[in-house]
């Protein structure tokens, strides 16, 4: 209590100082700048200038990715000329580099038939500096906004349409590849077409968008962005549903149900024979050897 | 004692109890008029020996009776039509979808009848089980050679009996029109198509026009609902008729004969196992129908024929021929302008028709190999007929390596391999494995036979290390008890083949009996068929080896109790009577 009177005293002692005005107003000026900055909207100029950032890129694209890309994103070619060690990024946008390194699959730790997704390598500051600059090569899709792919907005029925609508898309276009419930599938020669239940709705919508690896590209012309959206709310509806039937068993079909169906269901029954041809009827304790 | 509640006499005249009660005399009007007693005296107490795997058909019985127990209810709701409705239950992501009322039902029984999923599930895992314990049946009877007269007719009736309910089980697979089966059933109608000259015919007339068209759901439904069924349970009727008939099979042992049957009545013993064992079953298929999901037939959406889902596979007993069809290479000719698709045919039309054949034909074949014409009722054990045992795990090692091709697309997402080396490991595989499997079996069973020799003559292993005075150690061998090694020696000893095929005559001047031109043929599969095989021990190599063990046994009982620990021999008594070791040795 005294130190708090004490301290209180020192502070009004100090209030009418001739560096007291100065305090205040710098005080004030700090305050209304910092709440400015933590709740205006964000503008172009108001982090960091576009022109900034794209240097970053380009100084990390050099270190980690023009190995293989070349130093200005285009594309090397194999020493016989005939194919490429890594291709053109010119033209592929933000939205690819955001899936590619976003999810980890590059920088790839090495050549195979698939590049795997695995830990990211540069954290969002540094992949949005990427971006910036592999988009600055060349006109390509921008990183979508979330307001892409969510239902914010939609009343309850518009919602309820887009989910059927979505589920429609993804049987007739997806599930070839990658399974009815977004399980993955096999592609020729080690490739596969990735398990997506559980993927983040910005790298699904970016994977439609610029078509990785060995998936098609469904652009805006072939997929509307409503029906990539769509789609996503689908995905979304099958993993927030119930499992209605029990343990999915991996949603990969009939395969894994015969393997149950042995190894559980006739497992079980054929223990269960053993255990009653073991117990039998007998008149002491001793077992019979009937 | 009060003996007034007690039955009167227990000797020569037939009890009687103090008061008619309301059961005997139930029991009594039933008789009066059915004559059951007379039957119940004699099939009530019938014996049956116990095994374990005397069980293993049982669990085909009682699958297929829940099959029909949750296949009438799922009747109930069921609409088998191919005619158009917008989708309006309970499921939102399908809601306002055209589709298949036999789709939309289907949807409706999972989700807006109630315990109808469970119901649903219950049915499709009785189903496989079903399938699966009919092979399991079909392994036990053929490894112990219970198929041998009299029972071949009862192999035939179960070989028609697993083939039919593998096509029950794709027929109601079909059924719900969803996409996965959509696309069984159009795969279905091209292995039809690939038959030459009337494959499109044959097509054409099973779905009513081109495919898909609108009569092959109800058409499937009739098949499933009636004519299989019925065929079904006909057939198992047949085939327990003539198990009672024939009598079951037993072990060899003590006291069991070709003659006999060791074992329990049927009442109270069997009626109390068997019933139990069906309330175990229905459990089984309950826990799985209620905790894993089979068939999700509403992630799956209606059946359209522009879409596919990866992951297509039938059920598993469709799996082998749908892996022979992955792996086969594509062989196609042109004859007179048609194309013979024989990557289509040989793998689904032929390989699945010639592997029934052969099924069905291996008890008929096993019998002309062997000339064996005697009745069987006591039965061998696998390593007992190694080339019998080693054919069979030839033709299982067969049918997993095609069965796992069918799952390569799983195997190769599974463990990150390419799906076209799994195809071509499998296209060399399911020629090489089966004969690797062959041989190595053949072999093990063989020296499973001579370890039984091995332990007949010389005892079993005590586990007892015993140490000799010159500090070699060895183990004890006890004899085995009698009855164990009549078990073992039940058997009889292998025919030996004339030493001469047809034509010839053996060492005494007799003829061959037999002629015919594929007397050659029989006498060269019989030599195989027999070669190597280790034989029981003779009476003499069996006294020889008693009296071997006899003495080696009173030198060890002298250790008994006391170590051996050198003191015997160390020079301060005599050892005019004690033995270093065997002097037989």
């Amino acid at each position: 209590m005294r130190l708090l009177n004490r301290s209180a005293g020192r502070l009004s002692r100090h209030r009418r100082g001739p560096l007291a005005g100065l305090a205040v107003v710098l005080l004030g000026l700090l305050l209304t700048g910092g709440l400015y900055t933590a709740f205006s909207p964000a503008q172009a100029g108001s982090t960091k200038s576009s022109a900034d950032q794209i240097e970053q890129g380009r100084q990390l694209f050099i270190v980690g990715c023009s190995f293989c890309h070349g130093q200005n994103g285009e594309g090397v070619l194999s020493e016989d000329g005939e194919s490429q060690l890594g291709p053109s990024l010119v033209g592929v946008g933000a939205a690819a580099v955001d899936f590619q390194v976003g999810t980890g699959r590059m920088p790839m730790a090495q050549p195979g038939a698939q590049v795997p997704e695995k830990q990211e390598t540069y954290d969002e500051e540094e992949i949005a500096a990427l971006a910036a600059f592999v988009a600055s090569l060349g006109p390509g899709p921008a990183i979508p906004d979330e307001s892409d792919y969510t239902l914010e907005g939609l009343s309850e029925e518009e919602r309820q349409q887009a989910i059927v609508n979505g589920g429609q898309i993804f049987l007739t276009n997806c599930t070839a590849c990658h399974n009815f419930e977004g399980s993955g599938g096999a592609m020729p020669r080690g490739g596969y077409a990735p398990r997506i239940r559980g993927v983040e709705p910005r790298y699904v919508y970016e994977a439609l968008l610029t078509g990785p690896q060995n998936m098609p590209n469904f652009s805006n012309g072939n997929l509307p962005p409503e029906s990539k959206r769509n789609v996503i709310a689908y995905l979304n509806s099958l993993e927030e549903q119930p499992n209605y039937g029990g343990f999915g068993l991996g949603g990969f079909g009939p395969v894994p149900e015969g393997l149950a169906a042995w190894l559980l269901g006739i497992g079980a029954c054929v223990g269960a024979a053993v255990w009653i041809a073991a117990h039998t009827t007998r008149s002491n304790k001793k077992k019979a050897d009937a | 004692m009060d003996t007034t509640k007690v039955a009167t006499s227990n000797t020569t005249t037939a009890a009687t109890t103090k008061k008619k009660n309301r059961v005997g005399a139930v029991a009594g009007w039933a008789d009066d008029r059915l004559g059951l007693a007379a039957l119940g005296k004699k099939q009530l107490r019938k014996v049956f020996p116990d095994h374990w795997s005397f069980m293993l058909g049982e669990i085909a019985l009682w699958s297929f009776v829940v099959l029909l127990l949750t296949g009438v209810f799922l009747t109930l709701w069921f609409n088998p039509s191919m005619g158009e409705v917008a989708y309006d239950g309970s499921y939102d992501q399908l809601r306002g979808i055209e589709m298949s009322e036999a789709y939309a039902s289907s949807l409706h029984i999972s989700f807006d009848v109630r315990g109808g999923l469970l119901m649903r599930q219950m049915h499709h895992w009785a189903a496989m089980l079903f399938v699966a314990s009919m092979m399991v049946h079909l392994l036990r009877v053929f490894f112990t050679g219970a198929f041998r007269k009299p029972r071949e007719l009862n192999w035939v009736i179960g070989c028609l009996l697993l083939i039919l309910g593998t096509l029950e089980g794709f027929t109601g697979y079909s059924l719900p029109d969803d996409l996965l089966s959509g696309t069984g059933v159009r795969a279905a109608d091209g292995f039809i198509k690939a038959s030459p000259v009337v494959g499109t015919y044959m097509s054409f007339l099973l779905f009513g026009g081109e495919f898909p068209g609108e009569a092959i759901i109800p058409r499937l439904f009739t098949v499933h609902v009636l004519l299989i069924p019925g065929l079904l349970l006909a057939l198992i009727a047949a085939h327990m008729l003539l198990l009672v008939y024939h009598k079951h099979t037993q072990w060899p042992g003590p006291g069991r004969t070709e003659q006999n049957v060791v074992g329990y009545p049927m009442l109270p013993v069997y009626a109390a196992k068997a019933g139990g064992f069906f309330f175990i079953v229905f459990g089984i298929t309950a826990m799985m129908g209620a905790l894993l999901t089979i068939n999700p037939v509403w992630k799956y959406g209606p059946y359209d024929p522009s879409k596919v889902t990866a992951g297509s596979q039938p059920d598993w007993y469709m799996g082998w021929p749908d892996g022979a069809l992955r792996i086969m290479p594509g062989l196609e000719s042109e004859i007179f302008g048609y194309t013979i698709s024989w990557n289509v045919m040989l793998p689904i039309l032929i390989l699945p028709i010639v592997m029934f054949i052969i099924l069905l034909l291996l008890p008929f074949l096993d019998a002309w190999i062997t000339g064996d014409k005697r009745d069987h009722h006591l039965l061998e054990r696998p390593r007992n007929a190694p080339t019998r045992t080693a054919l069979m795990v030839a033709l299982m090692t067969m049918y997993g390596l095609f069965w796992a091709a069918g799952g390569n697309d799983i195997i190769a997402i599974t463990l990150h391999a390419s799906i076209n080396q799994i195809t071509y490991f499998m296209r060399a595989a399911v020629i090489i494995g089966p004969i690797i499997a062959f041989f190595i079996t053949r072999r093990w069973c063989i020296s499973l036979q001579r370890k039984d020799n091995e332990t007949v003559l010389h005892g079993y292993e005590t586990g007892i290390i015993m140490r000799s005075p010159e500090g070699g150690y060895s183990e004890k061998h006890l004899p085995l008890p009698e009855s164990k090694a009549y078990a073992l020696t039940a058997r009889d000893r292998d025919p030996v083949p004339n030493g001469l095929p047809s034509g010839g005559t053996d060492a005494n001047g007799v003829p061959a009996p037999e002629g015919g031109r594929l007397a050659g043929l029989r006498h060269r599969l019989r030599t195989l068929y027999y070669a190597d095989n280790a034989q029981k021990p003779t009476p003499e190599e069996l006294a020889e080896g008693h009296h071997h063990a006899e003495h080696e046994h009173e030198l060890q009982t002298g250790m008994d109790g006391h170590a051996a620990d050198g003191h015997q021999f160390d020079g301060h008594h005599l050892v005019e009577d004690e033995h270093l070791r065997d002097p037989h040795h």
